[in-house]
C-alpha cells in the first residue's frame, strides 16, 4: 500500500515540479526575506534581484517575502527542519545564536572567494553581532537604529522650537504634554509620542535601557538582565508617559499602524525605526524632523533589522553564489539605493561617499541621523533561544504597558522565565 | 466478529463467499485506511511518543519521562491560554446558539424580505476567517477605524480596543459570533422545518400564546439539535485560531491567545516540537473528552427513539 | 397586539441582518473607492479600480488564485472517489472488523487535522512533498464527514434497485456506478459544496507548509499581503481581501438555495 500512495504522491510532485522548471546550469537560490517597514519593499527587492541576474546570467535567485522577521525566521527554521531550507535568508542580526545552535549556517568567511577586505568594509556597529569566536557569520543589509520623528507644525503650533526635538527623557515628556491636544469634549486628538510596544517592543525597552546606563545581555548571550534596577526604572518612564503624563495612549501602541498615527497627525512624536524613513517622506503632508532618541545617562539605541545568512545545506556552488549575490546587494552603489528608497542606514562608509547618496543628504539632511547615531548605538539583544526570549520580553512590555503588571513584576517574570530557557546554555 | 457468528451456522461456499465480501470491503476502504491512519491515526499516536523525549537539538533526543508535563504545568502562559480557550468558548458557543435560534425562528416564518435576511445572515459562513479578520481589523482600529468614528458621534475616547487585555477577548467573540451564528441558524432551520404545522394549528386553536408555544414545543423539541449544535460548536472553538494570525498574534501579552495558536507558536516560531507534543496532547484530550460526551449523548439518543 | 409583535419583530431581524451585511457593505465600498473615502462615507465619491489593480500588481494574486483552484479541486476529486468507495463498503458489506474501523473512521470528526499541526508537518517532510500542492491536500482527502454521510446516503438506496441491476448481470462496482452514484446525487453536491468552501477557506496548515509563492493559496497569499509591518493602504488590501472572497461569494449569491440546502443536508446526521 505504500508503492500505491507513493505513485500518486510521485504524480502530484511531478506536476509541481514541472511549473518551476527552471533554465539547465544556472545556479539557484531561494532567499527569504522579511519586510518590517512601508514603502513597496517588495518591488525593491524584486528590481534588484532582476538587477543582479542580468549581470549575472548564470545564477537564479528566487526572493521570497515571507511577512515580518518573526515569520520569516519560522519559515526558514521550519523549511530548514523539513529538509528544504532555503539558501539564504535576511532573518535579524540578532537570530545568530539560534542559527548555530541549530547548526544552520556557514560562516561567511569560510565561503570560498570570499574576500576579507569586503567583510572590513562596513560599519563595525553592524558587524558586532555578527561575529561570533572569530568567525563573521552574516552581512549587514536592512540595518537600522530607532529615531524619533517628531512633526513641526504640530511643535510650531505647541509654541516649541521645531528645530529643537526633546533630548533628554524629562524633556520629552514635558513637551509631549504641551503638544497633546484635546476636543471640545475633553477627548485626546493628538497625542505627544507614542512608542510602539507590538512586535518589537523588546527593541524599545533595550532603548529605554540603554538610555539609563544598562545592557539587557551578555556578550555569550547567556545572561539577561530583565530585572535590573535600571530596566525597571527605563520601562517606568515608559509606563508613566501613558498613564501619569498622559501623553501617550493607554493600552498596546502598534507597531505596523504607528507611521499611519504619525502621518495622519494622532501624533505629535514618534519612536520608529530609520528604515521608515523613506515611507514617512513620501507620506507626510506636514514638515516633520528626525532625531537621535533622548538621553537620560547617555544617548543611545541598540541597532536593529536584518543580516544576510547563508545556509549550511547550501552546496560549495550555491554557497559561492550566494556570496557573490550579497556582495552585489551590499555594494556601495546599491547601498545607497537601498538606503534611499527605503530609510535604512547604508551599512558601508562607503555607501555615504557616492554622488547619489551626497546629493540626496543635501536636500535631505534627515537621511543620516540614524548613521550619526551609530556612535551611541549598543549590538541589539542576541541571546540564544533569541526568539522565545523576544516573546518574553515582548509579553512584559505588553504586559506592563496595558497595567496588566506593574512594571517590576512584569520584568521580574520575564527574568525567571528566560532564566529558566537560557539555563541550558551556561 | 459479526462476520464469524454468522459463518458458523452456514455452509462452505457461504463462509468462502463471506471472505471475498471481506477481502472486496477492505479493497475499498484501502485508500481511506492508509491516509487517515497516516495523518490522523499515526499522528495522534507519534504525539503521545513525542511529548515524552527531549528536544535535542542538533543531535540525540531523550527519553525524559514526564518533564515535558511537568515543564507544562509550572508554563504561566499555557495556563493562560487555556483559560482564555474556556473563555471564548464560553462567549461565543452560548451567544452565537441563541442568535442562530432566533435567526432560524425568523426566516422560518412568512416574514417579509425572507430569503434576503437568510442569505444576510448566512453569508459571513461563507468567507474566509482570513479575510473577515483583515476587515474587522480595521473596525477596531483606534482613532479612525470605523467602531471609533461611530462612537465618536456620541462623544466617546477612541478606544484601543485590540491593545487592550481588557476588551480584546470580547472583540474577538464578537467577531467569532458574527461568522459562526449563521452556520448554526442552518441547523435550526432544518430542525425547525421537521415540526409538523398541526402542533402549531393546535395551538393557536388552543389559544396559547407563540412565547408559550416557543417554549414548551418548539425549544424542547429542537433539545437534540441544540445539543449537537453546542458540541460541534465546542469542538470549533478549539480551532478557530486564524483571526489571531491576522488581528493580534495573540497579544498583548497572550490575553488573546488561545491553546491552537499557542502550539503553533512553540512548534514552528521556537521550534519546540516536544513540548508542541506535549501541548497538543491536552487539545487532544480535551476534543477526546467532548467527543465522549457526545457519543454517550448520541446513544442515549439512539436508545429513546 | 400580535399584528404589533410581528411588525417589530420584522423590524428587529432587518436590523441585524443590515448589521450582519455591514463588514461586507464596508469592504465593498473601501474597495472601490480611492482611499482617501476609506472612513468617509460620501455617496458622491468616485468609483474606482484603482485598488484591486494595485492589489493585483503588489501580490502574485494570479498564481495565488491558480493554487487554490489546484487545491480545492484536487481535494475535491480525491475525496469524493476515497469516500465514495469507503462509504460504499460500509453501507452495502458485511465483513470482519467493520464497526471498529468504522469508530475509528469517526475518530477525525473530533480530532481533525487542523490540530495535528505538529506530527502532521513530520509526516509531509518525510514524504518529501513540503511547498507542494498535495501537500496541503494530503491530510484531509480521507474526509470522515464525506465517509459518513454517503454512508447515510447509501444506506438508503432500496435494495430492489441493487437486485435488478445485479440481475443484469453488473459487478460491485458495476452497481456502485450506476446505482449508487446517481442516487447520492444530492449528498456529493452538498458536500462537495461544504468541502470548497471549506478549502477555499483554510489558513493554518498551508500556512505552515508552504514556502513559495508557486504553492501557497490565496489565503496565505493575503495574510503575507497584509501585514501590518508593510502599512499596504488600507483601500487596496479591502481589494485584495474582495478578490479572496470574490469567487466563493459569487457562487454563494448565485447558487444560494444550493448552498444553504447544502449546508442544511450536510448537517443533519
Amino acid at each position: 500500500m505504500k508503492f500505491k500512495t507513493k505513485a500518486l504522491l510521485t504524480a502530484g510532485l511531478m506536476t509541481a515540479a514541472s511549473l518551476s522548471a527552471t533554465v539547465a546550469h544556472a545556479v539557484n537560490l531561494t532567499m527569504y526575506y522579511p519586510v518590517a517597514v512601508g514603502g513597496p519593499v517588495t518591488k525593491i527587492i524584486d528590481d534588484m534581484v532582476q538587477g543582479f541576474q542580468k549581470e549575472n546570467p548564470d545564477i537564479k535567485v528566487e526572493s521570497v517575502y515571507s511577512g515580518n522577521y518573526t515569520d520569516t525566521m519560522t519559515k526558514a527554521m521550519t523549511a530548514m527542519k523539513g529538509g528544504q531550507p532555503p539558501q539564504l535568508s535576511v532573518l535579524f542580526s540578532t537570530d545568530l545564536f539560534t542559527l548555530m545552535d541549530e547548526q544552520a549556517i556557514v560562516p561567511i568567511d569560510q565561503i570560498e572567494g570570499v574576500d576579507k577586505k569586503w567583510l572590513d568594509s562596513f560599519y563595525p556597529a553592524f558587524m558586532e553581532n555578527g561575529r561570533v569566536e572569530g568567525k563573521t557569520w552574516s552581512i549587514p543589509f536592512q540595518r537600522s537604529t530607532i529615531v524619533l520623528y517628531y512633526n513641526k507644525d504640530a511643535f510650531k503650533e505647541a509654541g516649541l522650537d521645531p528645530e529643537k526635538p526633546p533630548t533628554t527623557w524629562a524633556e520629552m515628556a514635558e513637551m509631549s504634554k504641551k503638544l497633546v491636544k484635546k476636543d471640545a469634549s475633553g477627548n485626546v486628538t493628538r497625542w505627544g509620542v507614542e512608542i510602539p510596544s507590538t512586535g518589537y517592543g523588546y527593541w524599545m525597552l533595550q532603548a529605554l535601557a540603554i538610555e539609563n546606563g544598562q545592557k539587557l545581555m551578555n556578550e555569550a548571550g547567556t545572561q539577561v538582565s530583565f530585572n535590573a534596577p535600571k530596566t525597571v526604572e527605563a520601562l517606568q518612564y515608559w509606563v508613566d508617559l501613558a498613564a501619569k503624563d498622559g501623553v501617550m495612549p493607554k493600552g498596546a501602541v502598534e507597531w505596523g499602524t504607528l507611521r499611519t498615527d504619525f502621518l495622519e497627525g494622532k501624533t505629535a512624536m514618534m519612536w520608529h525605526t530609520t528604515g521608515n524613513l523613506t515611507a514617512v517622506k513620501e507620506g507626510a503632508k506636514f514638515n516633520f524632523g528626525v532625531a537621535m532618541l533622548p538621553a537620560k545617562e547617555r544617548r543611545g539605541s541598540p541597532t536593529g533589522g536584518g543580516n544576510f545568512y547563508v545556509f549550511k545545506s547550501a552546496s560549495p556552488e550555491q554557497q559561492k553564489a550566494a556570496a557573490k549575490f550579497i556582495q552585489w546587494m551590499t555594494a556601495p552603489e546599491r547601498a545607497a539605493e537601498w538606503s534611499i528608497k527605503t530609510g535604512y542606514v547604508a551599512v558601508t562608509p562607503a555607501a555615504y561617499e557616492t554622488e547619489v547618496m551626497k546629493n540626496y543628504v543635501k536636500d535631505f539632511p534627515q537621511a543620516v541621523v540614524a548613521r550619526d547615531q551609530l556612535q551611541h548605538a549598543v549590538a541589539e539583544l542576541s541571546v540564544h533561544e533569541n526568539g522565545r526570549i523576544y516573546k518574553i520580553m515582548n509579553d512584559a512590555v505588553q504586559a506592563a504597558v496595558t497595567g496588566t503588571q506593574t512594571p517590576q513584576e512584569a520584568l521580574e517574570s520575564a527574568q525567571k522565565q528566560s532564566e529558566r530557557i537560557l539555563s541550558r546554555y551556561k | 466478529m459479526v462476520a464469524a457468528v454468522m459463518s458458523a451456522a452456514e455452509p462452505r461456499a457461504a463462509k468462502r463467499r463471506n471472505w471475498m465480501t471481506s477481502i472486496n470491503a477492505w479493497l475499498l476502504l484501502l485508500p481511506a485506511i492508509v491516509l487517515l491512519g497516516t495523518f490522523t491515526h499515526y499522528p495522534i499516536l507519534s504525539t503521545l511518543y513525542h511529548s515524552f523525549f527531549s528536544l535535542g537539538r542538533g543531535g540525540t533526543s531523550n527519553f525524559v519521562g514526564f518533564e515535558n508535563y511537568a515543564y507544562m504545568l509550572d508554563d504561566d502562559v499555557f495556563w493562560q491560554v487555556l483559560r482564555n480557550n474556556i473563555v471564548f468558548a464560553l462567549a461565543t458557543v452560548p451567544t452565537s446558539i441563541a442568535l442562530a435560534l432566533l435567526m432560524a425562528v425568523w426566516v422560518d416564518k412568512k416574514i417579509a424580505g425572507r430569503s434576503f435576511l437568510r442569505l444576510a445572515f448566512f453569508t459571513p459562513t461563507v468567507l474566509p476567517m482570513i479575510a473577515v479578520a483583515n476587515i474587522w481589523l480595521f473596525f477596531y482600529t483606534p482613532g479612525y477605524g470605523l467602531l471609533d468614528q461611530f462612537l465618536k458621534n456620541f462623544g466617546f475616547a477612541s478606544n484601543n480596543w485590540l491593545g487592550d487585555p481588557s476588551t480584546v477577548m470580547t472583540c474577538l467573540a464578537v467577531m467569532v459570533v458574527w461568522k459562526e451564528a449563521g452556520f448554526f441558524m442552518i441547523f435550526y432551520l432544518a430542525a425547525l422545518q421537521t415540526i409538523p404545522p398541526e402542533l402549531k394549528e393546535a395551538a393557536e386553536v388552543e389559544g396559547a400564546s407563540r412565547w408559550y408555544f416557543f417554549r414548551r414545543v418548539t425549544l424542547p423539541l429542537l433539545m437534540p439539535t441544540t445539543l449537537f449544535i453546542s458540541i460541534n460548536a465546542l469542538i470549533n472553538s478549539f480551532k478557530l485560531v486564524d483571526q489571531l494570525v491576522i488581528m493580534t498574534k495573540g497579544g498583548p501579552n497572550n490575553a488573546s491567545s488561545l491553546l491552537l495558536y499557542y502550539i503553533y507558536e512553540v512548534a514552528f516560531t521556537f521550534q519546540d516540537t516536544t513540548y508542541a507534543a506535549t501541548l497538543t496532547v491536552t487539545l487532544i484530550a480535551i476534543l477526546a473528552g467532548v467527543a465522549l460526551t457526545k457519543f454517550v449523548y448520541l446513544d442515549r439518543r439512539i436508545h429513546y427513539q | 397586539m400580535r399584528q404589533k409583535d410581528h411588525s417589530v419583530e420584522t423590524i428587529a431581524a432587518w436590523v441585524l441582518a443590515l448589521l450582519w451585511l455591514l463588514p461586507l457593505a464596508y469592504s465593498l465600498w473601501s474597495a472601490f473607492h480611492p482611499s482617501e473615502y476609506a472612513t468617509r462615507f460620501d455617496l458622491t465619491a468616485p468609483l474606482t479600480l484603482d485598488n484591486f489593480v494595485k492589489a493585483w500588481h503588489q501580490a502574485p494574486f494570479a498564481r495565488y488564485y491558480l493554487n487554490t483552484l489546484m487545491l480545492v479541486s484536487l481535494v475535491l476529486v480525491c475525496q469524493l472517489v476515497i469516500a465514495t468507495l469507503a462509504a460504499y463498503a460500509f453501507a452495502r458489506f458485511k465483513f470482519f472488523g467493520r464497526d471498529v474501523l468504522f469508530a475509528l473512521v469517526l475518530v477525525q470528526l473530533m480530532i481533525m487535522p487542523d490540530v495535528l499541526i505538529v506530527e502532521n508537518y513530520r509526516v509531509i517532510s518525510a514524504l518529501n512533498l513540503l511547498d507542494t500542492i498535495p501537500a496541503i491536500a494530503l491530510p484531509y482527502i480521507a474526509s470522515a464527514f464525506g465517509i459518513f454521510l454517503l454512508r447515510q446516503t447509501f444506506k438508503g438506496v432500496p435494495n430492489e434497485l441493487v437486485e435488478a441491476a445485479r440481475v443484469e448481470g453488473a459487478s460491485s462496482f458495476g452497481v456502485l456506478w450506476r446505482v449508487f452514484v446517481p442516487l447520492g446525487k444530492t449528498t456529493y453536491i452538498a458536500f462537495g459544496l461544504v468541502s470548497v468552501s471549506y478549502h477555499w477557506n483554510n489558513f493554518l496548515w498551508p500556512l505552515i507548509v508552504t514556502n513559495s509563492v508557486e504553492s501557497r493559496p490565496l489565503t496565505v497569499g493575503l495574510a503575507v499581503f497584509g501585514a501590518p509591518e508593510t502599512g499596504v493602504d488600507w483601500s487596496v488590501i479591502t481589494a485584495a481581501t474582495v478578490m479572496t472572497m470574490a469567487p466563493l461569494l459569487l457562487a454563494f449569491l448565485l447558487f444560494q438555495r444550493q448552498f444553504v440546502q447544502s449546508f442544511m443536508r450536510a448537517g443533519i446526521r
